[in-house]
Parts: C-alpha cells; sequence; structure tokens
C-alpha cells in the first residue's frame, strides 16, 4: 500500500523547493518513515536544523520544528533536549552547515554524548549557495571556489562522529532509499548521540561541475560506491578501493547520556542545599 | 489466479521530472511524457513501490488494493 507521508507533512507545503532530482527529498520520506514506524508524537518530537539547502526540511514536516542559525542546530538541539529531556529531538542538515560553521557544535554534540539524532546530508557542497566547496569535497573536485580541482582532503564525517565521542555512527545514501529509514529509527532508538550521514546528490551545484550528466549517473555513483559493512568483511584491501561503507558503522550502549549524568548534577546540587 | 493491477498515481503538481521513477522501475512500465513522468504500460508493474520510495517529490504513489 502507498505509504502515507501527507500525515506527517504540513498541509500545503508541497512541492517543495529542493531541485529536481535533489536527493534531500528522499532523505525526508526516510525520516518521516523512520518518525512513523516508532510511533513518534509529534508533539514530542522536534525536528531542529540551522541553514542550506538540507537545513529546509524541517519546514515541511508536521512536529515541533526549529529553523535555526547556520551551523547551530546542535546548540539549539541541545537546549531544546536539556529543557526536556523526554522530547525526541532530530537534527537536520548539510555538510556545510555541519562540518565548517557548525563544526565545533557538532563535535560537541558528539563529545557530550547526548541523547538526540543527527541525520547529515552529505552532498560535497555548499548547494543552497551556488556551490562553494565544503569540508566534505573530495580532493580534486570542482567547486565553484576550486574552478582547478579542491587540494583539500575531505572530512570522513563518520570517523569524525566516532572520534568525537558520538555511540551510534551509522552511513546511508539517497540510491539506497529503503535503507535510510532503518538507519534512522534504529539511531532514534540508541540511548546517546547518534549520527547518521547520508551520502546525497546536489545535482545543480555539485553534478554539473563534476561532470555527472544527470541525476541517474549520480545516483549509480552511489549505488557503486556503497558497501554494506558486512559485505566488506569479506573483501580484500584491494576491493575496498575506492568504496564506501554503509551501514551501521558504530555502536557503543556503554557510555553514560548526558541529560541522564546531568539530572545528577541536579540532585547532587539539591542535595547540598 | 488473476492478477490484480496496482492504481499508479502521478501527481503532476509535484512531480520535477527528474527521471528516477522512470529509469529504476525495474520492470520498464513509466516513463517521461513532456515534463512529467507517466504510465507507459501498467500491465508489467510486479508492485515493488520503487518508483514511490524513490521520488525526491512525493509525486508517485502505488496504490494497491
Ligand atoms: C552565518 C552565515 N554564514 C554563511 C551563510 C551562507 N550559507 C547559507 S547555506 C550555506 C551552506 C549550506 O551548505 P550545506 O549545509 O552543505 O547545505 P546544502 O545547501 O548543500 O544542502 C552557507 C555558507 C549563512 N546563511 N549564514
Ligand atoms: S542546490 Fe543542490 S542541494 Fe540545493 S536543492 Fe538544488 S540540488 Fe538540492
Ligand atoms: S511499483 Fe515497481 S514495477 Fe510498478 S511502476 Fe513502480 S517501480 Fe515499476
Ligand atoms: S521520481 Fe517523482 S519527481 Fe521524478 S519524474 Fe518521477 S514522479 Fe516526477
Ligand atoms: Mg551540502
Amino acid at each position: 500500500m502507498a505509504f502515507d507521508y501527507d500525515k506527517w507533512i504540513r498541509p500545503g507545503k508541497l512541492p517543495h523547493i529542493w531541485c529536481p532530482g535533489c536527493g534531500h527529498g528522499i532523505v525526508m520520506k526516510g525520516l518521516i518513515r523512520a518518525m512513523d514506524s516508532l510511533n513518534l508524537k509529534k508533539e514530542e518530537t522536534a525536528v531542529v536544523s540551522g541553514i542550506g539547502c538540507a537545513s529546509r526540511l524541517p519546514g515541511y514536516i508536521d512536529c515541533c520544528t526549529l529553523h535555526t542559525a547556520h551551523g547551530r542546530a546542535a546548540a539549539f538541539a541541545t537546549g531544546v533536549k536539556m529543557a526536556k529531556p523526554e522530547m525526541n529531538v532530530i537534527l537536520v542538515g548539510g555538510d556545510g552547515d555541519g562540518t565548517a560553521i557548525g563544526g565545533n557544535h557538532f563535535i560537541h554534540a558528539c563529545r557530550r554524548n547526548i541523547n538526540m539524532t543527527y541525520i547529515i546530508m552529505n552532498n560535497y557542497i555548499y548547494g543552497m549557495t551556488g556551490g562553494q566547496f565544503s569540508p566534505c569535497t573530495p580532493t580534486g573536485h570542482k567547486a565553484s571556489t576550486t574552478p582547478y580541482g579542491n587540494p583539500d582532503p575531505g572530512f570522513d564525517i563518520a570517523k569524525l562522529a566516532i572520534g568525537a565521542g558520538a555511540t551510534f555512527v551509522a552511513r546511508g545514501t539517497a540510491f539506497h532509499a529503503n535503507q535510510i529509514d532503518k538507519l534512522i529509527a534504529e539511531a532514534i532508538q540508541h540511548k546517546g548521540f547518534s549520527v547518521v550521514e547520508i551520502l546525497d546528490d546536489c545535482p545543480t551545484t555539485y553534478g554539473r561541475r563534476n561532470k555527472y550528466k544527470s541525476v541517474i549517473e549520480m545516483m549509480n555513483r552511489l549505488k557503486e560506491v556503497a558497501v554494506p559493512v558486512k559485505a566488506a568483511e569479506k573483501m580484500t584491501a584491494e576491493q575496498l578501493q575506492g568504496k564506501i561503507l554503509t551501514g551501521v558503522l558504530y555502536k557503543d550502549e556503554t557510555k553514560p547520556e548526558y541529560t541522564a549524568e546531568y539530572a545528577k548534577v541536579i540532585e547532587r546540587a539539591q542535595a547540598a542545599k | 489466479m488473476e492478477k490484480t493491477l496496482p492504481k499508479i498515481e502521478i501527481i503532476e503538481k509535484y512531480c520535477k521530472g527528474c527521471h528516477i521513477c522512470v529509469e529504476f522501475c525495474p520492470k520498464d512500465v513509466l516513463e517521461m511524457k513532456g515534463f512529467y513522468a507517466s504510465v507507459k504500460n501498467l500491465e508489467a508493474c510486479i508492485k515493488c513501490m520503487q518508483c514511490e520510495l524513490r521520488c525526491p517529490d512525493f509525486a508517485i504513489k502505488v496504490i494497491t488494493e
């Protein structure tokens, strides 16, 4: 049966602003299916973003939403979670928002292991502002600000998150649409800071410059580079050359969660009165 | 047993003509007609829901039953 997305979309908000073939819509659908599968209550769920094409997502979703300042989704979301720890807090945004201007907030949310889920749509570029390179643009690739090829190495978002202390880290792609909801649902259920990176496509500002003839070519590239972690275990280093692992990459259920730890601080402070 | 066909609804108001549904339908059921996606051969549909799942624009629904 057709999935009923309408019940999670604010009336009159479609069509959305994203370009033809932009993967952000595919990710939004995955998030909706995940929230629906977990029976999340709209009044107990907050979707929080910064600025960028990806960060426009909360505007469409019918639940508690915050569209904040560039790179600051984690700061605002932390405020929501600390004030109302019972809420499901989900951050969404792009690679630029999360790893450039918001990189600092990102690593500290990871470090605290605060019980929130961060969905980062990595299209390797600043889409909204016309295709400047981001910290995730791969070496050699072209952006409006690197017309002769990007000299910088790109971040590996998953490794960055693990290194900074996130306790659930997963990766999917806009091509593997039916996996997105499952990864997000598992991330939301995890008690701690969970990061789901979705490799995405920006045909308008990235594809064009990097010689992708169409959205379909970009989708097929995602299909080709992705290797599920389980399958990778049986592959040689040579076979894994140029591939990107997908699935749940890291999970640690032993680390203390921040709001629970903070509740103890409140208790200690009250006892000391 | 007779095969029941789904109803495939394409919401032209939302469709942005990206070709994704057409390209990734395993049974070549869909085609681009002018700017929009359109059903070419409903008989071949196996109700795999790939088109509905992949459409970035909430523009295609596969209604079964
Ligand atoms: C303080 C501030 N600096 C810069 C900008 C301009 N700006 C808007 S969106 C954006 C980058 C967005 O890139 P990303 O987060 O990857 O999202 P995408 O558009 O690719 O989905 C920038 C630099 C801004 N809005 N605010
Ligand atoms: S500019 Fe890129 S990221 Fe922004 S909506 Fe268009 S395709 Fe998507
Ligand atoms: S349900 Fe599957 S077979 Fe039918 S049109 Fe969609 S993609 Fe093609
Ligand atoms: S995938 Fe959606 S937006 Fe793209 S052509 Fe098909 S119906 Fe239209
Ligand atoms: Mg981006």
